[in-house]
């Protein structure tokens, strides 16, 4: 495995190269061996972050669009999440490894979704070692054919299975990673946002990646369980955190007060479409009718709220 | 069953069909589905027709004799509200036989047949189904004295994130069967009555590849449910796992005396669920 991944990342930047010539995107980079670095932001000691841009994941932003982190320790550095597409992860592993010298022992996928985890393929090689929560491998496996579809429809990027990586440390409850006079604790959560969601909280600067657990000025997205995700918001406020990464939007300082318009949103949600099923409302109707006061106050809504609604309504409707 | 034989032999051919296309020239189809304004010209659809209706005429009809909702765009690929209803005589001198409901570009285009009787008293049907690619979505209405009634619409789904794979399917399992079977608004004698079937089951396709042991998932899907009211049949439904996780239907049927709603609910599998709901009609 280890050859081919090291022939792989050329041919997909060559991909990608062709690929954004097609629609007219400015190039991504200026020579395949040092593809342009990342916008990178230290947000505390060793903690570093590239803000994703707050749009859905299309050719045109080259998928660029959930945060990504790195934490460096005295012997290794764990990545987190590795980028929307191989050619975004080649420059994420580029911005990294121009940052600091200190070796990339850990590649973490916070969940299976492919703004998150298809940078993988960039990140495979000896001593790099892949880990999620212990539902990851199973909800990756299932929407691997989808993922590799639209990025070869949409992005005109082709993949193999071999090049997605997928993680083989599984975390079931917690988690700790040494990095070398410095500890990471992962947690897997029940069914939330997915059913595979994992966090990494940084002991010394308290800084905890919440990924899609948290979404600020990016429209939540449930794609697991509403309720589920209800419950884990109050678990996730009870984290000691000086700062807190969502996956999608600016940084939140304020700890759990970032976390309320969030669950203003699914709570409104949940009252709403409890309310709908009880009128009787069939799913068409509750889609037509449900939250959009709620919802105005986000970004890409048109995108993701009346889905929202979808994923809610088959979700209580099995309430008594 | 003879004809449940053809239906399946037709999906097959529709699904090899399909995943050549997919995987052979992914941007080519693309380009063909995306500008395919002409519903007629789907190859697809040449083959679905011919398995199950031969050459008999369609009649391309409006609103104003059969109605298909469906969302121009899929919020939830997995989750697609459908509806299919007429306006057509139920009674036993004529009526509408069956409904056929096709989504072109998934890997069974098939996805269900229902079977109604004059005790259906209306037909007028609501699901949730999966849809893959940008598809049309076809209902045939066939009436008892044999007519071939159409309409179709064009379906965008919403891309990369929302595969068709359930949300949990570890929790879908654990409530494999969990019937809900209700009635709703008014219960009037010989008056069309709402009611709804909610089935608890992960419906797997059985085409999901995992792609660490490259074996298929176990395809395990609700394949019939029969509906009867006092014994006599008001509906049957040969599905397919195209249908949602959860199958879900909304019909109507036609109290004539107090008695009981039973519907039987048998999957892939041939494990077999029953529910059933005693109604007293006021009048």
């Amino acid at each position: 495995m280890p050859a081919t991944t090291r022939r792989a990342p050329c041919r997909l930047l060559l991909a990608a190269a062709l690929a954004c010539s097609l629609c007219g995107a400015p190039a991504a980079t200026t020579a395949a061996e040092e593809p342009a670095p990342l916008a990178l932001n230290e947000v505390a000691s060793g903690v570093y972050v590239h803000a994703g841009a707050i749009e859905d994941w299309l050719p045109r932003n080259g998928g660029d669009i959930a945060n990504l982190g790195f934490v460096v320790g005295s012997r290794c550095v764990a990545v987190i999440d590795s980028g929307g597409t191989p050619p975004l992860g080649e420059r994420w592993r580029a911005t990294i490894e121009r940052t600091t010298r200190v070796p990339i022992c850990y590649v973490i996928d916070t969940h299976a979704h492919p703004d998150h985890v298809l940078g993988n393929a960039a990140f495979a090689g000896a001593g790099t070692r892949f880990v999620a929560s212990a539902k990851f491998n199973a909800a990756m496996a299932a929407r691997e054919p989808h993922f590799l579809r639209a990025l070869a429809r949409d992005f005109g990027i082709s993949v193999t299975h071999e090049a997605l990586a997928y993680p083989t440390i599984a975390v079931d409850g917690t988690h700790e990673l040494d990095l070398g006079d410095r500890v990471l604790e992962l947690r897997a959560w029940p069914t939330a946002h997915t059913d595979n969601d994992l966090t990494v909280y940084d002991r010394s600067t308290r800084t905890l990646f919440a990924s899609d657990l948290l979404f600020i000025g990016h429209i939540p997205v449930v794609d697991g369980s509403l309720r589920g995700w209800l419950a884990a918001m109050k678990d996730l406020a009870a984290i000691n955190a000086a700062r807190v990464v969502p996956g999608h939007g600016p940084l939140g300082n304020d700890w759990p007060a970032a976390m309320q318009p969030q669950r203003d949103y699914l709570e409104a949600l949940q009252r709403e479409t409890r309310a709908a099923l009880k009128a009787h409302k069939t799913l068409s109707q509750a889609v037509d009718s449900i939250g959009t006061q709620a919802a105005s106050r986000w970004q890409l809504v048109e995108l993701f709220h009346r889905r929202n609604v979808t994923a809610a309504y088959a979700e209580l409707e099995w309430e008594e | 069953m003879n004809e449940t034989i053809t239906r399946r032999t037709a999906a097959a051919q529709a699904a090899s069909l399909i995943a050549a296309a997919c995987w052979a020239a992914p941007r080519g189809a693309w380009g063909a589905i995306k500008s395919g304004d002409n519903p007629e010209a789907s190859e697809i659809w040449q083959k679905v027709r011919a398995s199950l209706f031969d050459k008999r005429p369609i009649a391309t009809v409006a609103d104003d004799t059969l109605v298909l909702e469906a969302p121009t765009r899929a919020e939830d690929a997995a989750v697609v509200p459908i509806a299919i209803r007429t306006t057509l005589p139920q009674t036993a001198a004529t009526y509408v036989a069956k409904l056929y409901l096709v989504i072109d570009n998934n890997p069974s285009p098939i996805s269900a047949v229902f079977s109604f009787t004059p005790q259906s008293g209306r037909v007028d049907i609501e699901t949730r189904v999966r849809v893959d690619e940008y598809t049309f979505v076809r209902a045939i209405a066939e009436t008892s004295d044999g007519r071939l009634l159409m309409r179709t619409r064009f379906v965008k789904a919403s891309g990369g994130c929302s595969a068709p794979p359930g949300k949990d399917p570890q929790a879908a399992l654990a409530a494999m069967g969990r019937i809900k079977l209700r009635v709703e608004g008014d219960v009037a004698l010989n008056k069309p009555v709402l009611a709804q079937l909610m089935v608890s089951h992960p419906n797997d396709s059985g085409m999901v590849m995992d792609q660490l042991t490259r074996q298929f998932t176990p395809r395990r899907f609700v394949r019939a449910i029969e509906v009867a009211y006092g014994g006599r049949p008001v509906l049957s439904a040969d599905l397919d796992f195209s249908i949602s996780e959860n199958p879900n239907l909304r019909f109507y049927f036609v109290p004539d005396a107090p008695g009981r709603l039973t519907a039987v609910v048998v999957d892939s599998n041939e494990s077999t669920w029953r529910s059933s709901l005693d109604v007293a009609p006021a009048g």
